[in-house]
């Protein structure tokens, strides 16, 4: 007998039944596809400004560093600004994304920048993020053509972008947007959510960041919402 | 992996004398304990969430084999492979075909549970795949070629001069040669020698965290990043999975979430959560070309249905083993096979045999801490209660124990005959005793003595002298 | 059945422990609970609860030894005992045992729901408070695990040796944390339970407390013996005996003077 078949049959035994009738698949199958929701923290219960704030103080409470921006304009020259101060390679390996195609990466002409997936020598990154978690501060990347994943882990420096429109309460909310952009039951292949920057604890339980993704996360958030 | 539970007590002799040992895990009071107790502290729906985990997992489980199809059907759909797998065996020979099919040389691995209960590194090497651990604590055991004390800490026992020991002597081969110290530098170390693995590896092999059904999803769960250049660099991603991890929905993936690193760290989130969908899609520019997911069961189901199936509820994040006294006192190897601690204790004996582990269960005090600190309130000292049970009915339980109960339990069913041996008990231990009022060494209780004095009784019991006092009414 | 000032009619469930060894503290339960207006029966036909073979596996000994004890403790308004792992083996234990056995569980069920831990019972129910008791020491309290985690006790003692004139309370480090008794615990794995009451009773002395005080027996037995092994002063009691004025009762482990 296949194993499918055998495990199937096992569990199936062990609960003194056959497979489910019509009845209870269909009821299952309706919650699948009813994405309720159970309890969910009701600390971002707040007026969306103050949500945004929410993110900024949980992903600078997990060593994540944030900068604000009033427009996607003044990437290029914030992202100077952070690389400079923190003395590191102006070398940048950026996601392949329209929006960050069209950025006046002329203002700064000492940023070099190349587009693809990350390769082992990069040491700088710049990608997109496709929402930010209020909740916990973190933020979620959605793997395309234009973002490609290994952005997120391989550099040592990670700088993420992300509007201020983009900033959700929970992880559910930020659920609610992927099946709004991927359409129910489809996921791109990598969602990474992100939560400040690598760290082990595995020697003598002594906090290093780190690890084996970046050492430093820097979130650029747009404020796009200003003006309304 | 080799099983050495039954060596419990002598393997908690030499922990307890090891002063490594007890240096690293008499720290994790210190640590995982407080974290997570503030952590907890600063979710007010948090003991509801445990609630709602607790029956989240129930439903599953009374519907795993629907969850479980409808879990298969989304990773076909999305391009993916599943294997099924009811044994170790089964799953080592399908994983090293992938390989094979991949022709892998080298493997990279992210931390995984099920592959250490079916040791799969021993058996890729033996047939000539190099695997290579990148979780740090992973890679350092496998360095040593110990296997994991913690479920989330691996090397926990390792002190920082050992690793420095290790890596010096491991490192070598890489052009590194001085002798380090800091931990910092310790990690930078590996962080470069596993950037260049990542890179190399033909296939990566991850555990699963959980298994989302409505979108065939695998979830893991890392602080470190590991498993996502695992499993986002080399061209063929194996997520291994013991069958119990699927979850229904996003949503309710979201509720396990919010326990799980809560639980294992204190952390609110860990830093990376990562959901796998399928091999990359046909633009993407990274990702794996092609995805499987080993589904296997390994004996777990014949837990389903079974006075047992809370074990099934686990999410390991070790909470019960940060929070056990015992562990605390005589660290994870002691235990003798891959789960140490609480859940160990009450998993064990299933996975392989209550005569071999018949210990684990019963190096309890059942103190409660465990099951207190649960994030999905596994029952834990009443499954080992269970197995105790189980070992007395079966005579697992060795003679001597079963007959002393036995000679107990006659004299206590008898209240008569029990008022005049509890009688004669007390005035010969307050005489043996003497004016000092305590008994250095009791007659027949070693256990007792070889510790602590025998505080002597009293005198006369309390039922003869409530007797006298007149004042027996019934 | 109703009359709020009716006196509680309370069986006392003395528990095997205090029964060979320390008859003071059923005493005390006895001071105690008649000072809080209830009056008191001592069943005769009661040895222990049955938890050495439970805990052991042995069940159908439990078994018997739980049918005496519900036998011999019908009738009464409450059950009492001086003990939260006795009280929690009748509370959350007896039904789990019988839980197959649809005739036992009526009365099972009902048992449990009035059987009591003594602090928690004077506190919560009787609403007690001790009066006019006074003993001069600083005390460290050391919770129980079955006292804390099964049924629950853990401010009603404090609140209550608040009320000692003289008495100090002094909190040790994780005071939440197992003594490392167990029952048979402490016997099959004697070298695990020596480092659990060790870390224990470093905790204890740091807390600069001169007298330690529990309301389980086996702990304060595990942990007196330790004390007197190790050479330490600490005086050791049972919670009822400090609350019901017999504080100058000779400790655990002490000859008589
Ligand atoms: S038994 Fe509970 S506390 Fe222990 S690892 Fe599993 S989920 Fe965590």
């Amino acid at each position: 007998m296949p194993a499918r078949d055998k495990i199937l049959g096992r569990i199936r035994h062990n609960l003194k039944r056959g497979p489910l009738g019509e009845e209870a698949a269909n009821a299952l199958k309706a919650r699948l596809e009813g994405h309720s929701r159970g309890i969910v923290p009701n600390r971002t219960e707040l007026p969306h400004k103050a949500q945004v704030d929410l993110f900024v103080a949980k992903a600078s409470a997990l060593a994540a560093t944030v900068a604000r921006i009033a427009t996607l304009d003044e990437v290029p020259e914030a992202l100077r600004d952070y690389l400079t101060a923190h003395n590191l390679s102006t070398k940048i390996k950026m996601a392949p994304d329209k929006r960050l195609d069209a950025l006046p990466f002329d203002k700064t002409p000492m940023l070099e920048i190349t587009r693809g997936s990350a390769e082992p020598s990069d040491e700088v990154s710049l990608t997109p993020a496709f929402a930010g978690i209020a909740e916990t501060g973190t933020l979620c990347m959605a793997s395309g053509p234009e973002t490609p994943s290994t952005l997120n882990f391989l550099p040592e420096n990670h700088v993420a972008v992300i509007k201020a429109s983009q900033i959700t309460g929970t992880l559910e909310d930020s659920w609610d947007r992927l099946r709004a952009e991927y359409g129910v039951g489809n996921l791109p292949r990598t969602i990474n959510f992100i939560s400040g920057p690598s760290r082990t604890a595995d020697i003598e339980q002594t906090l290093i960041m780190g690890a084996h993704g970046p050492r430093r996360l820097h979130i650029l958030i747009v404020d796009d919402e200003k003006k309304s | 992996m080799q099983v050495t539970s039954r060596h419990f007590k002598e393997g908690a002799h030499a922990a307890l004398h090891d002063k490594d040992i007890q240096k690293a895990f008499s720290k994790v009071k210190g640590g995982f304990p407080v974290a997570r107790a503030k952590a907890a502290s600063e979710l007010p729906e948090f003991e509801d969430l445990r609630d709602a985990g607790r029956d989240l997992k129930n439903h599953i489980l009374e519907n795993l084999d629907y969850y479980l199809e409808y879990f298969e059907d989304q990773v076909l759909l999305q391009g993916g492979r599943v294997h099924w797998c009811s044994n170790y065996a089964e799953a080592r020979d399908v994983i090293l075909q992938i390989c094979r099919d991949a022709d892998a040389r080298t493997v990279t691995k992210g931390k995984s549970m099920i592959t250490e209960e079916m040791a799969l590194n021993d058996f890729l090497e033996k047939n000539g795949i190099e695997p290579i651990e990148t979780d740090l604590g992973e890679y350092i055991i496998q360095l040593a070629h110990e296997y994991p004390s913690h479920i989330i800490a691996p090397a926990l026992h390792k002190t920082k001069d050992q690793v420095t020991e290790l890596f010096h002597e491991k490192h070598g081969k890489y052009g590194f040669t001085e002798r380090l110290t800091d931990p910092q530098a310790l990690v930078n170390e590996a962080r470069s020698i596993l950037r260049d693995k990542y890179v190399a590896a033909d296939v990566g092999i991850t555990g699963a965290n959980f298994l989302i059904a409505e979108t065939g999803s695998t979830v893991i769960v890392t602080n470190e990043g590991n498993g996502d250049l695992t499993q986002s660099l080399p061209k063929t991603h194996i997520a291994v999975s013991s069958i119990e991890k699927v979850v229904p929905t996003l949503e309710d993936a979201s509720l396990f979430l919010r326990l799980l690193a809560r639980s294992a760290t204190g952390q609110e989130m860990s830093v990376y959560t990562t959901f796998s969908t399928g091999p990359k899609r046909r633009e993407d520019i990274d990702g794996p070309a092609s995805f499987h997911v080993v589904i296997v069961d390994g004996g777990r189901s014949d837990l389903v249905g079974s006075d047992k199936q809370d074990l099934l509820r686990c999410l390991k994040c070790g909470a019960c083993m940060n929070h056990c006294p015992v562990y605390q006192a005589v660290g994870g190897h002691t235990y003798g096979w891959v789960y140490p601690g609480p859940i160990g204790a009450a998993l064990n004996p299933q996975m392989v045999g209550l005569e071999e582990t018949r210990h684990l269960p019963n190096a309890s005090t059942f103190c409660g801490r465990c099951e207190e600190v649960c994030p999905v309130r596994i029952p834990l000292p009443k499954i080992m209660r269970l197995w105790r049970e189980q070992a007395f009915e079966t005579e697992v339980t060795p003679k001597p124990e079963r007959w002393g109960i036995g000679l107990w339990a006659y004299f206590a069913r008898r209240p008569a005959l029990y008022r005049i041996v509890t009688r004669i008990g007390a005035r010969t231990l307050k005489t043996i005793a003497g004016k000092k009022g305590r008994i250095v060494k009791l007659p027949l209780m070693g256990g007792w003595s070889s510790v602590r004095d025998f505080p002597a009784p009293q005198g006369a019991t309390f039922m003869d002298q409530w007797k006298k006092q007149n004042r027996g009414r019934k | 059945m109703s009359a709020t000032a009716k006196p509680k009619n309370v069986a006392l469930f003395v528990t095997c422990l205090v029964d060979l060894n320390r008859p003071s503290v059923g005493f005390a339960a006895v001071k105690l609970l008649e000072a809080a207006g209830c009056t008191i029966v001592v069943p005769k036909a009661q040895t222990c609860c049955g938890q050495p073979a439970y805990n052991s596996g042995d069940k159908k000994s439990a078994k018997a030894i739980a049918t005496q004890v519900i036998r011999a403790f019908r009738g009464f308004d409450y059950v009492v005992a001086p003990s939260g792992s006795c009280a929690g083996m009748i509370r959350h234990h007896y039904p789990e045992l019988f839980k197959d056995d649809a005739t036992m569980m009526v009365e099972v069920g009902e048992l449990a729901s009035r059987t009591y831990e003594l602090v928690s019972f004077l506190h919560d129910i009787c609403g007690y408070r001790p009066e006019n008791v006074r003993l001069e020491t600083t005390l460290t309290y050391h919770d129980s695990c079955s006292s804390l985690r099964e049924m629950k006790v853990k401010d009603q003692p404090r609140a209550l040796l608040g009320s000692v004139d003289g008495l100090e309370i002094r909190e040790a480090e994780d005071r939440e944390a197992c003594c490392g008794f167990g029952g048979t615990f402490c016997l099959k794995y004697s070298e695990i339970s020596e480092s659990m009451v060790d870390t224990k009773i470093t905790n204890l002395l740091a807390s600069g407390a001169e007298t330690l005080a529990a309301g389980d027996l086996g702990c304060l037995m595990n942990i007196a013996g330790r004390l007197k092994r190790r050479g330490e002063k600490m005086k050791v009691l049972h919670v009822a005996e400090v609350l019901a004025g017999m504080g100058d009762t000779a400790g655990l482990g002490e000859g008589e003077n």
